[in-house]
């Protein structure tokens, strides 16, 4: 059988469900016989492949660099699965919907800061805020929702298995928002 | 007067032949049939706001769907629980109220005990259906030990019936509507300054969600104790 391409990233997340992916330890090795890594922070690729068949998604998206790239994911992947919960519903990375880009900008750059000698927010080289952090599917159709704060390891070696394996699954027994 | 008498009734649920009490709601003959609606709002032994919606379902006949906390019960109706239809709608309720206000579940007081959780595990529901809204509501810490926050509040209205019917002391109500509708104390007063409110807490554990909640608890911490309110709801109707 031919192995299915993989990528993963993470967008407006912690890195947290990359750590639970990892997580999976000794499983990792059954499911490498079916699949190759071809993008992720885990491999050194440095341009988001053409032809992936799934691509898993951490976090959020809160930047006009993030929207780019979903929809370059979307372009160039068969399936999208969200994984964790920033993903799945914006989590944390999206309480900051409650204040406003302006108020954490102000927070984080002036506020909590002891230097900020040009007395400006960084503007270059950095993405741009978004005015709101969204969930991925608020931009592009998602195949699977993995949620769990970080996703549980078992949950995702059961889901990964099935959508390599093609079988139908209930990922609500296997997790939930917040677990 | 003349007290109405107490009838029995037959019809169906399922396919399945059950009886009822004439006075009797569709969700109570259910339930006590081992028959399992999904419910929010409702909450043994208060009466029935019909507000969340969750418990639809259908009477054949009809097209429209019918809340069964609420719905009374008729000779001979066959009412369905669980069709696909009940199922996306029920999905599409959830979602929008998962979507009305900010649910973050994994730093909430309640995650782990939460009623609204446990729906869209049951359900099925792994994202929401609608696009998240994020509008912010202030939060009421005022009160020495309990806190509302309007921001995980689902609008069922059990806090305000368990004030008004068991503890008797009616010191919560909704105020506005829609979008805009949160919890108030008297007429919209801090918690702290209300002074219908006993501070018996009643309100905090017959919440189905981390929205009411006590002072000092973390992240998972606040497990509700419901029970102590339907003990007493039950030990109050059998005196
Ligand atoms: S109230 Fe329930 S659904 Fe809302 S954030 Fe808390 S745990 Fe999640
Ligand atoms: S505070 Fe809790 S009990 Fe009261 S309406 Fe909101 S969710 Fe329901
Ligand atoms: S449980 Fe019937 S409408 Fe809420």
């Amino acid at each position: 059988m031919k192995k299915a391409r993989v990528a993963t990233i993470w967008l407006d997340g912690c890195s947290g469900c990359h750590m639970s992916f990892l997580d999976m330890d000794e499983r990792l090795v059954e499911l490498s016989e079916y699949m190759d890594v071809v993008y992720s922070p885990y491999v050194d690729q440095k341009e988001f492949p053409s032809d992936v068949d799934l691509t898993i998604v951490e976090g959020a998206l809160s930047t006009d660099h993030d929207i780019e790239m979903i929809k370059k994911i979307r372009k160039n992947s068969k399936k999208i699965l969200a994984l964790g919960d920033c993903a799945v519903t914006g989590n944390i990375s999206a309480m900051k919907n409650l204040f406003g880009t302006e108020a954490v900008m102000q927070k984080a750059y002036f506020d909590l800061v002891d230097h900020n000698e040009s007395g400006k927010y960084p503007q270059e080289i950095v993405p741009t805020l978004l005015d709101k952090v969204i969930p991925l599917n608020e931009a592009v159709d998602i195949d699977y929702f993995v949620p769990g704060c970080p996703t549980p390891a078992d949950a995702i070696y059961e889901v990964l298995k099935a959508v390599l394996e093609g079988k139908e699954i209930n990922i609500s027994e296997l997790t939930r928002f917040g677990k | 007067m003349i007290k109405e008498k107490v009838r029995v009734k037959t019809f169906k649920i399922d396919g399945i032949d059950v009886t009822g009490q004439s006075n009797a709601t569709l969700l109570e003959v259910a339930n006590e049939h081992g028959i399992k609606i999904p419910t929010l709002c409702y909450f043994e032994g208060l009466t029935p706001a019909g507000a969340c919606r969750m418990c639809l379902v259908e009477v054949e006949g009809s097209d429209k769907l019918i809340p069964a906390c609420t719905a009374k019960i008729k000779e001979g109706m066959e009412v369905t629980t669980n069709s696909e239809r009940i199922k996306s709608h029920r999905k599409m309720i959830l979602s929008m109220i998962f979507a009305e206000r900010t649910h973050t579940c994994s730093v909430c007081v309640s995650n782990g005990h939460c009623e609204l959780q446990d729906q869209a595990v049951d359900l099925g529901l792994d994202h929401s259906e609608v696009p998240y809204i994020h509008k912010v509501f202030e939060i009421d810490a005022s009160h020495k030990e309990y806190i509302y926050d309007p921001n995980r509040c689902i609008l069922c209205t059990r806090c305000v019936r368990v004030c008004d019917e068991v503890e008797g002391a009616h010191a919560l109500d909704i105020l506005s509507r829609g979008i805009d509708a949160k919890i108030i104390h008297d007429m919209d007063e801090p918690w702290a300054l209300s002074e219908s409110c006993t501070s018996c807490g009643k309100c905090v554990h017959v919440c189905p969600t981390g929205s009411l909640f006590e002072k000092g608890v973390s992240a998972t911490e606040m497990v509700k104790k419901k029970s102590i309110i339907t003990n007493l709801i039950k030990t109050r109707k059998e005196r």
